[in-house]
């Protein structure tokens, strides 16, 4: 059909420009919607310009970010297309399970949990009303109202003194950031009591907090929306920190940090807010220490997490075609590493590539390599590999700042070097 | 006279004579404006208890506050739209004069005190109704506190524990306070606070396992002296971070109003936590969420060795009260009665209106910063002197004691060698105990205890057991 072919095309397209296929959302074939992820204004007008077929742009925030870097008019929706049937394993499972995108995932998870919990309780700027700057939170004040969706002024060390101590003394709040780069301003509050009241109070009060937001690098943000917190929380003790990079697990992860006792910084990515996945319908919570198997393999052991498992997936493409067979981990678990998934991978594969978007120094792909060469050295047949951004701040000229995040070819001659041994 | 002047008084006039209907006619519930017209109390009160799923906690109807006496607002009715300047930023009226706002007033704001610097009633001071034995426990409770200060100040100059602070000179803040507080309202200090749990029923025990961080300390040896905590008498622990405990506050007060309790939260705080940007931000949150929380400063002047003068140029704290939309308090901390008045009135008041309160308590800092402290470098012995000798709050509880015929010497006598003894006494027998053990370093940084934690721990353990002359012998493992 017509329209399958240039979907075809589009997809063919996107993945020269180097956007993820994943990100491709397959239509329904109830809807008669084909929902495309583009990059430019002018192949929207190309694709509306022939006959019969419109783009719908997809949910773009309140700031206009998301992976759209311009602001795409919404067109109108598609007539005549056919749905694009994915490739599943077996047709039972595709039909089970409801599709959505990452952002829906967490705000099935936050609203599961506080339909469980009336103690549970969002605070964050302008998640009430408002429904979050990424929708995260998007009709929930008007379902549990405005005290347990709590709009906040901008004073994020204060809000995140003010979920602490309301933890403290029973309630389980959530804290939104608005970007993760926004929570250095509450550095203090989490590094010096977030993670440490459970401690030096003897055990005498527990703080079961979860603190999350979207960070990493997203489409030309700046240098100050575009950090990645990961690599500066990891050495406060106390805290538990989870990476989501599916709406599987993003739900899973979310209920799971809500249940927990701990402390727990769940950082989200701002690019894979948009991720279409059908997960099941059942309740299931993930575990936070764990760590995910994504593709299992024999030559090599890749440890990524967030967007860089879907950069990973899209280098595997290519890997495989010319002949490799790599096992891709996506660690999930940022501390404490899941070091018996880890540990069982490189006892097969000898070889092992961490593949990351913290900054080269200090970042979580130092930590892992020193906890890998200190348990499974004798294991390894060649150094440890670690893609990371350099240590510069992300830069605003798209072109630039694609040469500070790792692009898949760079992981492709990667694992070709790392496999020369 | 001026014809601006005459035109504006006419509009007054007639604002105030429409206000006036308008009161009558918009304190019903449902036909509440955006002109901010108070309700009456028992609506107010009313009101406030918000179920968990009402929508309308944050609609324009919540900003109609309780501040009907404020004069400002009684001038806002609909009926005279035109003359106001429609910003949401803030809704007020026009002038043509270019004014501005004082950066200090004129009179500062008066003190609050019941009783003069010798212990008599002031004329025609209304004191509160007291109890004999309430009285007497809270002048006991101030002495012991002040010997116990006394003997762990020595201690920390003998070299017997590492670190102490000091409460010399506040203790009529810290005991009046708890005594009007009831044991469900959760506290959260700074540090210099010790008072407050001695009230509570922390023993004198309890103090020392602490400050020698021994076995039978309720915070495993974790903190250093003085960073108490007691769950069990709602008292969070103390973080060493100055201000940090403000937003607690204020979180654990909105964690009480969604549960509806019957309790408020007590925030401690000294002149210099009040320049942090915590102070500023909880209070702007308390305001803004309306939940039940009494910050409590303890303004005695100096935050080590910076003056009030050179912490802030306005007067004082309470008038930063107003700037956050907060009733404001400014008492004499050195005065029990005062004090306990004062806290008894703004703890109903935060639980009643759901409302925060700011309360200064003006008082003098005698004894160091804390052990590690020489305060005879920036200011004169004489001063300190003359505080210590005049002006101690303790002393001029006990003339009023006295006065009533509620205490005497041999009392005083008693209660002095008693409270030296016990010091002493848990003093000495705190400091041989047994540490806690090393299975305890790990536990409690997460609810259980991870592999990578068990690991180290392993580590640890097999380094003392192979060095055991290295170690500490009192160290259980």
């Amino acid at each position: 059909m017509e329209s399958t072919a240039l979907l075809q095309k589009v997809t063919a397209g996107m993945a020269f420009r180097g956007t993820p296929a994943s990100l491709l959302s397959s239509s329904s074939a109830s809807s008669h919607v084909a929902r495309i992820k583009l990059g430019s204004r002018s192949v929207i007008r190309a694709v509306s310009r022939l006959s019969g077929l419109t783009v719908k742009a997809t949910h773009l925030n309140a700031y206009g970010f998301g992976t759209m870097p311009h602001n795409s008019t919404a067109l109108k929706t598609v007539n005549k297309a056919v749905a694009v049937k994915t490739e599943t394993g077996s047709t039972a499972t595709a039909q089970q399970g409801h599709e959505l995108l990452l952002f829906e995932a967490l705000r099935e998870g936050l609203e599961e949990e506080m339909e469980r919990d009336p103690t549970v309780c969002v605070i964050g700027e302008d998640v009430g009303h408002y429904g979050g700057s990424y929708k995260v939170t998007k009709g929930m004040a008007e379902k549990f109202g405005d005290l347990r969706l709590l709009d906040t002024p901008i004073a994020e060390n204060s809000f995140t003194g003010m979920a602490i101590g309301a933890a403290m003394t029973g309630l389980r709040p959530i804290v939104e950031g608005m970007n993760m780069g926004f929570l250095l301003l509450a550095f203090n509050q989490i590094a010096n009591n977030c993670g440490m009241l459970h401690y030096t109070s003897g055990g005498q009060f527990t703080i079961p907090i979860v603190i999350r937001g979207p960070g990493g690098v997203g489409k030309q943000l700046g240098a100050e929306h575009s950090q990645r917190l990961e690599s500066y929380f990891q050495s406060v003790p106390g805290l538990q920190m989870v990476a989501c990079s599916t709406p599987y697990n993003a739900k899973g992860l979310m209920k799971a940090a809500i249940r927990s006792e701990n402390p727990v910084i769940l950082f989200e990515h701002v690019l894979l807010y948009n991720l279409k996945e059908r997960i099941p319908d059942e309740e299931y919570v993930l575990c936070l220490e764990e760590a995910e198997l994504v593709r299992p393999g024999q030559d090599i052991t890749i440890l990524t997490y967030s967007r860089m498992r879907h950069h990973v997936l899209q280098a595997v493409k290519t890997l495989v075609s010319k002949g490799y067979d790599p096992e891709v981990i996506d660690i999930r678990s940022l501390k404490p590493f899941d070091l018996f998934a880890i540990g069982n991978s490189v006892k097969k594969t000898h070889k092992v590539l961490i593949v990351e978007e913290c900054m080269r120094t200090g970042g979580i792909g130092a930590s892992l390599r020193a906890a890998i060469m200190e348990n499974f050295f004798d294991e390894l047949d060649a150094p440890i590999g670690c893609l990371s951004s350099q240590d510069v701040p992300t830069p605003y000229a798209g072109p630039l700042e694609d040469l500070t995040v790792v692009q898949p070819p760079q992981i492709v001659f990667a694992v070709e070097q790392l496999c020369k041994h | 006279m001026p014809y601006h002047i005459g035109a504006r008084r006419a509009v007054m006039k007639s604002l105030l004579q429409s206000v006036r209907s308008n009161v009558r006619e918009a304190s019903t519930r449902n036909k509440c404006s955006w002109a901010g017209l108070g309700w009456p109390a028992s609506q107010n009160a009313m009101e406030r208890r918000y179920s968990m799923t009402s929508t309308s906690f944050l609609s324009a109807r919540r900003y109609l506050g309780s501040q009907v006496d404020h004069p400002k607002r009684q001038q806002q009715t609909e009926a005279h739209e035109k003359d106001f300047l429609h910003f949401p930023g803030a809704k007020t009226t026009f002038t043509f004069s270019l004014e501005y706002i004082k950066e200090i007033s004129e009179d500062p704001v008066p003190c609050y005190r019941l009783l003069n610097d010798h212990g008599d009633p002031i004329d025609g001071a209304e004191l509160p109704e007291i109890e004999q034995s309430l009285g007497v426990k809270m002048y006991e409770t101030m002495a012991i506190l002040q010997t116990m200060d006394n003997l762990y100040y020595e201690a920390q100059r003998q070299g017997r524990i590492s670190f102490y602070v000091t409460s010399i000179g506040e203790e009529a803040i810290n005991v009046a306070s708890a005594a009007a507080l009831s044991s469900d309202d959760l506290i959260f200090p700074q540090y210099r606070e010790q008072g407050v749990l001695l009230w509570r029923g922390f023993t004198l025990k309890d103090f020392a396992s602490q400050c020698f961080a021994n076995d039978e300390d309720s915070g495993k040896g974790r903190q250093m002296p003085v960073h108490y905590g007691s769950k069990k008498l709602n008292y969070i622990t103390v973080s060493s971070t100055v201000g940090t405990q403000l937003p607690h506050a204020v979180g654990a007060a909105y964690s009480l109003k969604m549960a509806k309790e019957e309790a408020c939260t007590v925030a401690y705080f000294g002149d210099g936590g009040t320049s942090e940007g915590d102070f500023h931000a909880a209070m702007n949150f308390a305001s803004v969420l309306e939940v039940p929380v009494l910050f409590i400063c303890r303004n005695n002047g100096w935050a080590i060795s910076t003056p009030a003068s050179d912490q802030y140029r306005s007067d004082g704290v309470v008038v930063k009260g107003q700037a956050y939309g907060i009733r404001s308090f400014r008492v004499d901390g050195n005065d029990t009665l005062a004090m306990y008045s004062c806290v008894q009135a703004a703890r109903k008041m935060a639980i009643e209106e759901s409302r925060p309160i700011l309360i200064e308590a003006l008082t003098y800092r005698i004894g160091h910063h804390t052990t590690s402290d020489d305060s005879s470098k920036y200011r004169s012995i004489t001063e300190m002197e003359r505080w210590k000798s005049l002006r101690d709050p303790v002393i001029r509880f006990r003339k009023w004691l006295e006065g009533n015929a509620w205490w005497d010497e041999v009392a005083e006598r008693r209660l002095r060698a008693t409270a030296r003894n016990e010091v002493i006494t848990t003093m000495v027998r705190a400091e041989i105990l047994k540490k806690p053990p090393l299975s305890d370093l790990f536990k409690d940084v997460y609810d259980s205890v991870p592999v990578h934690l068990q690991e180290q721990e392993a580590y640890v353990r097999s380094t003392v057991t192979r060095h055991p002359k290295d170690h500490p012998s009192d160290v259980p493992l």
